[in-house]
C-alpha cells in the first residue's frame, strides 16, 4: 500500500491504495469523481481522459502513484450545471453527443487541442481526436463544437488569446 | 482491469534508482509507462518492483546545438514533435515523433521507454539508426547501428538505463510509415538520412528488428534521386509475415515508404502519417 496526494480539481486528495492502483480507479473509487468513465481499459477509446499538469492523458494507462504530487483536472473541475464551460456549452449546442459515454473524455481533449492551438482546421481537429472513439456521433458535431471554441474562446482552455 | 501487483518506487537519484534495480532481478524501470501498463494488464510482465524514472534530473530535457540533437531518455514525444528548435534542426525526426500513437499518449510516452523496448512495430528505432545516433547509458555509449539486437531486445544490460540520445544533425532526413489503421504501429516504414553518419536507410515494422537497407543505401549513395531507386525491390525473406501484412506485401511496402521518406528528404511533397 501506498499513500498518494495529488490535487484534483483544486481539492487536496489523499488516499492510502495499492501501488498497483491505476488513475482512473483513483479518481472514480477514492476521490468519488464519477464523471471520468472506463471504456477500452486498453489505451484506445479516450473516455478516461483527464488532465495531468494541463496535459490530456489516458487515465487508464497512468498509474495513480505516477501522478503522486500532480494537478488533476476532470470533467467535474471544467464546469458545473448552469456554469458550464464554453467546451461543455459548445458540445451541447451542436448537439456533439448521444449517449454521453464518451463525452467527458472529448470535452477534455477538446480543451487540450484548443489549447495547444491544434484546432485551425477540421483536418487538424480529426488527427487530433484519433485517440477518442465515438460511437453514435459520426464525429462532425464534435469537430464543429471544438472548431467553434477555437475560433470564440481559445483563452478558455488556455490557450492563446 | 486491475495489474498484478507490484511495488512502486520513485528515487530522486540515479544511483538510488540504480541500486534499486539491481537489488532484485525482478526489478523494472517505469518510463511513460505506455506500453509497459497495457502489458502489465495483460500479464506479458510481473515485476516485483516498478522504479519510475520521472524524477531524476540526468534523464530530463534536451538539448539543441550546431551539430546535434540530444534526447534525454524521459523526453515525452510531444516535445520532441513540437519543440521549435528540434523540429528546425531535425524536421524528419519531428515528424515521426507527431505520428506515434496519439496526443494523449505523446504526452507520457518517452524515447527512452520506447528505444529501450524495441518493439519492431515502434518509429523511434528507424531514426536512431536512420541518422546514426548515439545512446549513451549510464554505463557507456552504444552506436544504434550495435543497439537493436533482434524482437524487443537490445544491447542493454540488466539494470542498464539509458540516460539520452545523441542525433547527429544530417543535411536532409525523411521518413515514412505505413501504420496499422486501428492502432497507429508501423507495418513498414522507412528513415531515409543524408549526413554526418552517411547516407543510411533505416526500415522497422518489416521484419523482427529495424534494419539498414543497404542496396537502397548504395543506390542512394552515387544519386540521391527517385531515379536511383528504379528496379529496386526489397526481398521478403526473413520479413514479418501476421495477419496486418504478408512478407510479401511488407517488402513491397519497404520499397514505397523508401520512396516516400526519399521525397520528404528532397523537399516534395509527401502525405502525413
Amino acid at each position: 500500500m501506498i499513500d498518494i496526494t495529488m490535487t484534483v480539481n483544486g481539492i487536496r486528495e489523499s488516499h492510502r491504495v495499492d501501488d498497483r492502483t491505476l488513475l482512473v480507479d483513483f479518481i472514480r473509487d477514492h476521490c468519488r469523481l464519477t464523471g471520468t468513465n472506463i471504456g477500452c481499459d486498453t489505451t484506445q477509446c479516450g473516455c478516461c481522459t483527464l488532465h495531468v499538469n494541463g496535459r490530456a492523458v489516458k487515465s487508464c494507462t497512468m498509474l495513480a502513484a505516477q501522478a503522486e504530487g500532480a494537478e488533476v483536472t476532470t470533467i467535474e473541475g471544467l464546469g458545473q450545471p448552469g456554469a458550464l464551460h464554453p467546451m461543455q456549452e459548445a458540445f451541447r449546442r451542436h448537439h456533439a453527443l448521444q449517449c454521453g459515454y464518451c463525452t467527458s473524455g472529448m470535452i477534455m481533449q477538446g480543451v487540450d487541442i484548443v489549447r495547444r492551438a491544434r484546432a485551425g482546421d477540421d483536418r487538424t481537429i480529426r488527427e487530433e481526436l484519433e485517440g477518442n472513439i465515438c460511437r453514435c456521433t459520426g464525429y462532425q458535431a464534435i469537430v464543429e463544437a471544438i472548431a467553434e471554441v477555437a475560433a470564440t474562446d481559445p483563452a478558455s482552455c488556455g490557450g492563446p488569446r | 482491469m486491475s495489474l498484478p501487483a507490484f511495488e512502486y518506487r520513485r528515487p530522486a537519484r540515479l544511483d538510488e534508482a540504480l541500486a534499486i534495480l539491481s537489488s532484485d532481478p525482478d526489478a523494472r524501470p517505469l518510463a511513460g509507462g505506455q506500453t509497459l501498463i497495457p502489458a502489465l494488464k495483460q500479464r506479458l510482465q510481473r515485476p516485483s518492483i516498478l522504479v519510475d524514472l520521472q524524477a531524476i534530473p540526468e534523464l530530463q530535457g534536451f538539448e539543441v546545438t550546431d551539430s546535434h540533437v540530444t534526447i534525454g531518455a524521459m523526453t515525452p514525444h510531444a516535445v520532441t514533435a513540437w519543440d521549435d528548435r528540434i523540429a528546425a534542426a531535425i524536421p524528419a525526426l519531428s515528424h515521426l515523433a507527431r505520428g506515434i500513437a496519439h496526443s494523449q499518449v505523446r504526452h507520457l510516452g518517452t524515447m527512452g521507454g520506447s528505444v529501450a523496448n524495441n518493439d519492431p512495430a515502434a518509429d523511434y528505432p528507424a531514426a536512431l539508426v536512420g541518422l546514426g545516433a548515439m545512446v549513451e547509458t549510464t554505463g557507456r555509449t552504444i552506436a544504434a547501428d550495435d543497439f537493436f539486437l533482434g524482437l524487443f531486445t537490445t544491447a542493454l544490460e540488466p539494470g542498464e538505463l539509458i540516460l539520452r540520445i545523441r542525433f547527429p544533425i544530417p543535411a536532409r532526413a525523411g521518413y515514412h510509415k505505413f501504420a496499422n489503421i486501428a492502432s497507429g504501429y508501423v507495418t513498414t516504414g522507412a528513415f531515409v538520412s543524408d549526413g554526418p553518419a552517411g547516407l543510411r536507410v533505416a526500415v522497422n515494422g518489416a521484419g523482427p528488428c529495424v534494419f539498414r537497407q543497404t542496396d537502397a543505401e548504395t543506390r542512394l549513395a552515387r544519386d540521391f534521386s527517385p531515379a536511383a531507386l528504379d528496379g529496386f525491390a526489397q526481398p521478403d525473406a526473413g520479413l514479418n509475415n501476421d495477419l496486418h501484412a504478408s512478407a510479401a506485401y511488407r517488402a513491397q511496402l519497404v520499397a514505397v515508404a523508401i520512396r516516400r521518406a526519399l521525397a520528404m528528404a528532397l523537399g516534395h511533397r509527401t502525405e502525413t502519417p
